[in-house]
């Protein structure tokens, strides 16, 4: 079937993706708090297989960059000594997942420093950054959508469920969730928080502070589809037999509002991830040194960056295959279940 | 004695606090006199310099507008900018050589026992209405300065010794300055107070509404000055227009009037980027208070214009520690931080682990200067030269900690944690202003070095006021990085931060007596200079008060960024100075060569 292969398709390719960011340590070459001040903005560097000579080489190798005399900015490839690339070195030790200790790095090399996606201003590994940085805006892009689909799915399926005056202020709050100037209220939450929040604690302000927000709309589409479910003939059956509310949201309702709301998730995980980036760019999301896409982009906001290293752009492309993976994943689920919703249905319904 | 001259009010944040800004009220309109030829009686002043033509306007972008155009209430550096150029003192100070020269007075001298300043007028000076000047103007000046219901900025510089000073018109021309007591700062006292023109204000100042005159939309007709610059035009929100004054008091060596330009043009430019890219596209004449990282844009691309480093200004940044005595309304917490803070150990350390060469160059590119002391190197007569500059060491800052008492494990991930006497681990956060990125920069980079004492030091970028607030007011914080940026050379206009009763002693504000026996001698040792005359004497002093501050490390200095700042090719006379304002100190000189002069070049 074309459509389960497409749907097992986009999956793999998010599970690849997020593999990565998971074993970030591994990837990253570098640990992304390390400072080399020697070298702040230091471009891309690039590989070689042709030496200047024009020799072959079979392994990739790079030439250091060092600092222009006089210059603050500026660099030059040092050509008289090419240094190797190394495939699985130890380097800085990390824990994968946060448990198991290791010091395996896909790549590095001996004697020097490589800076595939060159440095910040504070002479850090931008890849390392950008890899490092995934894992806070993948894992808020996450949770914030299971805190939002957690409140979406149960407000709305007591706002379609019970009607009349729950439905009524259950909506209305909705809508004043929707109405309200998000930003301005979170600068004013953050100003009654303790001045120096941790990591953990800024990171979860950020995931409450997304759900919190993201709920009203997913409630009011399950809403709609619970409308709609509840006067359908197997649950009017269901409730002439005598089930019980509980029974008949758990076992009839809510199988029915879920492809829409994993659509929903598919399409709302990489907007909450955009989300968590636009919160961390204002600077509320973790703070210095954690990186997450949003931090690495604020240094964007000053002109002189903008306008002197390309490089500090690459983290807002980071996102770019996560959002393509997650909204392909939506059409194949959409079109997934659309067909299989009314084999079911007839499954249930032999009449 | 601290009680008897209360601080000088002459400092300012770096951000600066922002007065509000009372409405207009009108003045009976009085008729311009319209300029006349020089007259033989006018006794010019004459400035040597390249001599230049007339004609041109000169536009700069101004951050922030002007809130007030009236010398008595100016305290935000837009308003100070704009009234420099556009009224005169009886001395001033030579923003190039530092130096005091002649200016409304053409000479003073002071008595032997250093009581007495006699002051000689030039003769048939006009403000820029026409009006004449003279004695009576200079009297009601300072009548004025002096009053307090008036609360101009500066009066507390005219309190010395507990007394007002007091001033006599002898003649027309000449005034008597009586002081209780000696002041060591003595004819550098006189810049910054600018000669008001009694004929229009003297009306106001007798109903009691001279502090809320002359904002910037005063039409131009009730303003008047004695500056190189006259009002013109303001529109809100965008510009402020001066044009040339024709009665300004200065010729060059050929005699020809200055200014040489028509006329000066302030454009509100608020962000710093947007003021880079009007003067990358020509919109604008010159660019002042640049940062390193914008010079260097400009740098790269320059195209018809000049980029110049004018050398360390004044401005010093440092970080500070909490050492107010906060009794019972200290938490636990910070109580036992502050058992850290409170060892001058422990902060030695601190200094000692900060890698400044790292902060000048990543944060100033390299334009800047590190500092131990708080005189920047660029206050060429007043810096400390023996104070040592120790280089970085860890080794050194582990010592001093154990000497403290502190000690090491290590944590479960491998990295060594620093731990108190009492088994607490070393953790605190450092505040910084949201805005400043600069700041932030240094405050990531401390937080780096600190790392590998085991310190866990975070940054807490916040709202610029709040954190003013945080710290002279509720006191609730642990390190703070902050910068100060003294308005004068003279060590007096420091004041307020090194006196322990100062409102910007900031690690411990306002205190009624000394903590410790080391602020106690600074209370004293700058209480001494200020009434004792002479340089060399005040300088020892002054030398005394940067060692201590350099033994005790109350703040620990970290580095001062270059004043950058950027010019046309066709500006000529353009000569930028460490200090405030830092290109338009010599406005009057400023003109734009021709086509052909530029061509020549």
């Amino acid at each position: 079937m074309t459509q389960r292969r497409k749907l097992t398709n986009w999956l793999v390719v998010l599970l690849v993706l997020h593999g990565i960011i998971v074993a970030a340590g591994f990837f990253a070459p570098y640990d992304p708090a390390e400072q080399d001040r020697e070298r702040p903005y230091l471009p891309p560097m690039h590989l070689h297989v042709m030496d200047a000579e024009g020799h072959l080489h079979l392994r990739p190798f790079f030439y250091p960059l060092r600092l222009q005399e006089g210059s603050f900015d500026q660099y030059e490839e040092d050509m008289a000594s090419a240094v190797p690339l190394r495939l699985f070195t130890r380097g800085a030790a990390y824990h994968l997942l946060g448990l198991i200790p290791s010091r395996l790095h896909l790549f590095g090399a001996a004697g020097a420093r490589i800076y595939l996606l060159g440095t910040d201003a504070y002479g850090r590994d931008q890849l390392s950054r950008i890899l490092y940085g995934g894992q806070v805006s993948l894992l808020a892009g996450l949770l914030g959508a299971g805190v939002t689909f957690l409140l979406g799915a149960l407000i709305g399926m007591a706002a379609g469920y019970f009607g009349g005056w729950r439905d009524d202020l259950l909506m209305r709050v909705a809508e004043l969730f929707l109405a309200l100037p998000w930003l301005y209220l979170l600068f004013a939450l953050r100003a009654f928080l303790p001045l120096a929040v941790s990591p953990l604690e800024a990171f979860l302000l950020v995931v409450v502070v997304i759900g919190m927000v993201g709920w009203a709309r997913p409630a009011r589409l399950v809403r709609g589809v619970v409308l709609s479910v509840k006067e359908r003939d197997f649950v009017r059956a269901a409730r002439g037999f005598g089930a019980s509310d509980i029974y008949l949201l758990r076992q009839h309702i809510f199988p029915e509002t879920a492809s829409v709301l994993l659509t929903q998730a598919a399409i709302l995980v990489p907007q909450f991830v955009l989300a968590e980036m636009t919160l961390s760019f204002l600077g509320l999301g973790v703070p210095e040194p954690m990186s997450s896409w949003g931090n690495l982009l604020a240094t964007l906001q000053q002109y002189s960056v903008l306008v002197s290293y390309w490089w500090m752009y690459l983290p807002a492309f980071a996102i770019v295959p996560f959002f393509l993976g997650y909204l392909g994943l939506a059409s194949a689920l959409q079109q997934h279940a659309s067909p299989y919703k009314i084999e079911e249905k007839n499954s249930w319904n032999p009449s | 004695m601290r009680k008897e001259r209360p601080a000088s009010q002459r400092y300012r944040f770096i951000l600066s606090l922002f007065l509000a800004c009372a409405s207009t009220i009108a003045l009976p309109a009085k008729g311009f006199t319209q300029p006349q030829q020089t007259s033989a009686k006018e006794e010019l002043l004459a400035l040597p310099g390249e001599i230049g033509h007339s004609g041109g306007r000169l536009v700069i972008s101004l951050r922030a507008e002007p809130k007030t155009l009236n010398p008595l209430t100016a305290a935000d550096s837009p308003s100070r900018e704009v009234i420099g150029a556009m009224q005169s003192d009886l001395v001033h100070i030579n923003r190039a050589t530092q130096l005091t020269e002649p200016a409304l007075a053409k000479s003073w001298k002071i008595s032997a026992d250093g009581l007495q300043y006699t002051l000689t007028l030039r003769k048939g000076l006009r403000f820029s209405d026409g009006h004449p000047l003279d004695a009576d103007d200079v009297l009601f000046s300072f009548r004025v300065y002096l009053d307090e219901n008036v609360h101009a900025t500066q009066r507390d510089q005219l309190i010395v010794g507990g007394q007002p000073i007091t001033v006599r018109k002898v003649d027309a021309q000449t005034l008597v300055f009586q002081f209780a007591k000696p002041d060591g700062v003595e004819e550098r006292l006189f810049d910054g107070f600018a000669i008001l023109p009694r004929h229009l204000l003297e009306k106001p100042y007798q109903e009691g509404k001279l502090g809320q005159l002359w904002t910037p939309s005063t039409p131009p007709n009730e303003w008047a000055g004695l500056g190189p610059f006259r009002l013109k035009e303001y529109v809100a929100g965008q510009k402020l227009v001066l044009e040339r004054n024709p009665y300004y008091w200065k010729s060059d060596t050929k005699g020809n009037r200055l200014p040489y330009l028509d006329e000066l043009v302030f454009l509100f430019v608020p962000s710093a980027d947007a003021q880079v890219l009007r003067f990358q596209s020509g919109e604008t004449d010159m660019i002042t208070r640049l940062g390193a990282e914008n010079f260097s844009v400009l740098g790269r691309q320059q195209h018809g214009y000049t980029m110049s480093d004018a050398g360390p200004g004044l401005e010093y940044n440092f970080l500070f520690f909490n050492l107010n005595n906060l009794g019972e309304k200290s938490s636990a917490d910070l109580t036992q931080k502050q058992k850290w803070f409170h060892n001058v150990k422990f902060r030695q350390a601190v200094s000692t682990s900060v890698d400044r060469d790292a902060i000048v160059r990543l944060v100033y590119q390299g334009r800047g200067a590190a500092l131990w002391g708080p005189v920047t190197p660029g206050n060429r007569r007043w810096v400390n030269t023996a104070i040592p500059h120790p280089s970085r060491s860890l080794d050194h800052a582990r010592v001093l900690l154990k000497e403290a008492g502190f000690s090491w494990s290590t944590s479960s991930n491998g990295d060594s944690i620093l731990i108190d006497p009492d088994g607490k681990p070393v953790e605190f956060s450092i505040l910084t202003s949201s805005s400043n990125a600069d700041r932030i920069k240094m405050a990531t980079l401390i937080q780096d070095d600190l790392k590998q004492l085991g310190m866990h030091a975070q940054v807490v970028p916040l709202e610029f006021r709040s954190l003013i607030d945080r710290v002279t007011q509720t006191k609730d914080y642990d390190a703070c990085l902050l910068g100060l940026a003294s308005f004068d050379a003279d060590p007096n206009s420091d004041l307020n931060v090194w006196l322990s009763s100062g409102g910007t002693h900031l690690w411990n504000p306002s205190q009624p007596h000394p903590a410790t026996p080391w602020e106690a001698e600074i209370d004293r040792v700058m209480e001494q200079q200020l009434s004792t005359p002479g340089y060399d004497q005040r300088k020892k002093l002054y030398d005394r008060v940067q060692e201590i501050l350099a033994e005790n490390q109350p703040m620990i200095f970290l580095a001062s960024p270059d004043i950058l700042v950027g010019a046309k090719n066709s500006m000529a006379n353009f000569r930028p100075a460490v200090l405030e304002p830092y290109v338009l100190w010599n406005v009057e000189q400023l003109y734009f060569r021709t086509g052909a002069e530029n061509s020549i070049r």
